[in-house]
């Protein structure tokens, strides 16, 4: 007897193609069980083939993609033990809302008993928090509630994996940031596997425990929301999940120092091949003060642009030598006057054991 | 008067300026075709009415009169009714049973690089007559035609012209495009990831078919049936050609009754009592679709 697979979902090398374009390529991927996993990346990255491939919409041009350990190829969707939210929901318009919840257990053989298909379609509209609008039609309901509708469809028929495809995107930012904390709660209440497709970074880096970022059918890095956000593993990573600013460097021949453009010198944390290289700094990263330090330890600027979002603001510095930079400041930590006008000259500093170093 | 009183007194008028000018545009699009409707199809169906409540003139004609005699003597052409409303929709039904197949087909599973090519294959027979194509039938049905060849390999003496289901054969043949169409458009717009939905959620294809598509293109499918339905109620030159005077219509019967016996009241009592079935029925259907599908994206009566 062999022990339950850990994984849900497992991708051995799998490459999709369509005609002579390459969708996904060799793509190797585990999904642990009960895990809350990302996938994500620009428009055209693969993503949402991958999860079409896990739903069975697609099948791989190589390789395998498994499902609690079973290999899934030339399995049609209906016999897979995984449901799907659809982009824009896919629901039943022909159906008031009841009927859609019930339609994944009406299909169950040997058939369910009337009284608990109703029993768990009701369940699963609690679980959504839509007790009470059984008998709505869906035009009738808002896209928060329709939202609400395709998850209880999709989850009542218990499946291990739940798939979602940019569940989010046609919500209004505050009903979004709702719609993230019920989805991360229902994860945890289900204990099932949650896959969900993005190209929404703070989504991905907000719901999920596990990122998976993608470029060009390709996965870029697998990590902890955390860990992708801090220690990117390449600089389309360090570009695409949160704002990242791009500075070119030469590695001096000693490959601990790093020289910019306009001279400054940043010690190196490990031992760099000499050479061209980029530099990857947060906005956050970067202080941003009014005088000069003047000892070679700072940037100097002059403040283009600011963006004033409330608890902090980001401003657009262009500085010598070196062009346009972007900060974000917490509103306390610029001294006297919490806000720098444009126009003002400032210096920047920051730690250099904050800066991520990638051979160009 | 002060500026504001004056901006007040503008931002009341302006709406009604344009919407007197929306209302002049409105009535200028709407005027010719309802002047052709009005000219052409109001005003001859009431002269249609107030015929039925007359009498033949001697002569033949109209004669001013109220009776309900016409009315009365509608069973005299019973033979023409019954025909026409089980052949009508028997052909309707069968080009249905014929036109899904193909309009699914061509609406989900055709590469699309071909799907306009095949769709306008449909249309092509259109270009040439409906009666160059029924006549075309007459020979293959006739003697010289199908019946000679079976001839040749021993069946002999099968008659296949002027039967009923020589009749319901050019039915189907020439009107399959009219339900291939709508069927094929409401099928075409009907949102493949609700069949994605439909499989992921553990719906076998047959269960897919009966429970989403079929729903979703009913009115594609009413549609179809009722113009179908509506233009062999009138239909005169199949029943004639390929029924031979044997399979008899009502549109059979009227081109009879005005132009032969010239009983111009007795085929307006039948032509209303037409008119008035095919209303009652085809609302009737139509409701029927839209509760099903729950919407009401295609409708005609």
């Amino acid at each position: 007897m062999t022990a339950a697979p850990a994984n849900d979902i497992e991708f051995r090398s799998v490459t999709k193609c369509y005609g002579s374009v390459t969708a996904v390529s060799d793509i190797n991927l585990a999904v642990p069980k009960g895990a809350f996993v990302a996938l994500l990346g620009p428009s055209g990255c693969g993503k949402t083939t991958c999860l079409r491939m896990i739903g069975g919409f697609e099948q791989p041009s190589e390789g395998t993609v498994l499902i609690d350990g079973r290999e899934m190829n030339g399995v049609p969707p209906y016999r897979r033990p995984v449901n799907m939210v659809f982009q824009h929901y896919a629901l039943f318009t022909h159906f008031d809302v009841q009927q859609n919840v019930a339609y994944g257990l009406k299909q169950a053989r040997p058939r369910l008993a009337a009284a608990e298909i109703s029993a768990r379609a009701r369940e699963a509209l609690e679980m959504v928090r839509l007790g009470g609008f059984e008998k709505r039609r869906i035009h009738e309901m808002s896209g928060g509630q329709q939202q609400r509708v395709a998850l209880a469809r999709a989850i009542v028929n218990k499946p291990s994996v739940l798939l979602l495809d940019e569940p989010l995107a046609a919500l209004d930012k505050k009903l979004r940031t709702a719609m993230q904390i019920e989805l991360q709660t229902l994860q945890r209440e289900l204990g099932i596997t949650f896959v969900l497709v993005t190209h929404d970074q703070e989504e991905a880096l907000s719901m999920s425990d596990m990122v998976c970022v993608m470029n060009a059918g390709r996965i870029v890095q697998m990590a902890k929301p955390q860990e992708i956000y801090d220690r990117p593993a390449d600089l389309f990573v360090a570009d695409f999940v949160g704002k990242t600013n791009r500075i070119s460097v030469t590695v001096e021949p000693d490959g601990a120092t790093l020289r910019l453009a306009n001279g400054m010198a940043i010690a190196a944390r490990s031992c760099l091949k000499p050479g061209a290289a980029t530099v990857a700094l947060r906005p956050e990263a970067i202080d941003l003060v009014r005088q000069s330090t003047g000892d070679g330890s700072s940037l100097a600027g002059i403040v283009t642009h600011r963006i004033f979002l409330g608890s902090t603001a980001e401003y657009q510095i262009s500085v010598d030598g070196l062009g346009d930079f972007l900060v974000t400041a917490d509103r306390r930590s610029v001294q006297e006057s919490d806000l720098v006008e444009p126009g003002e000259r400032v210096a920047l500093t920051f730690d250099p054991g904050k800066v991520h170093v990638f051979p160009a | 008067m002060t500026s504001s009183e004056v901006a007040a007194i503008e931002s009341q008028m302006k709406p009604m300026t344009t919407d007197r000018k929306r209302h002049l545009v409105t009535a200028a699009l709407v005027a010719p075709a309802g002047l052709w409707l009005c000219v052409f199809l109001v005003l001859p169906f009431m002269a249609m009415v107030v015929f039925a409540f007359g009498e033949r003139a001697p002569e033949g004609g109209y004669q001013a009169a109220f009776t309900f005699a016409q009315f009365a003597n509608l069973p005299s052409r019973a033979a023409a009714f019954w025909n026409t409303m089980m052949i009508a929709p028997a052909g309707a039904f069968l080009c249905l049973i014929v036109a899904y197949p193909a309009a699914y087909y061509l609406a989900i599973k055709s590469n699309p690089k071909y799907r306009l090519t095949l769709v306008s294959l449909v249309v092509v027979p259109f270009w040439t007559s409906l009666l160059v194509r029924t006549y075309a039938w007459m020979y293959i049905l006739g003697s010289r035609g199908i019946p000679n060849l079976l001839g040749m390999i021993g069946i002999e003496d099968i008659r296949l012209l002027n039967t009923p289901g020589a009749v319901l054969l050019g039915i189907v043949y020439g009107y399959l495009p009219l339900m291939i169409m709508p069927i094929y458009v409401s099928l075409e717009k009907l949102d493949r990831r609700l069949l994605e939905a439909s499989a992921d959620l553990g719906a076998k294809p047959v269960s897919t078919f009966l429970g989403i598509t079929l729903p979703l293109s009913l009115p594609g499918v009413m549609t179809g049936v009722a113009l179908v339905t509506i233009l062999l109620l009138g239909e005169y030159l199949i029943p004639q050609l390929l029924g031979g005077g044997k399979v008899f219509f009502i549109g059979n019967a009227l081109v009879d009754l005005f132009l032969q016996s010239r009983n111009w009241p007795f085929g307006s009592a039948i032509a209303v009592t037409l008119v008035v079935v095919v209303v009652i029925v085809l609302s009737v259907a139509m409701r029927i679709a839209w509760k099903v599908s729950g919407s009401r994206q295609v409708d005609l009566v």
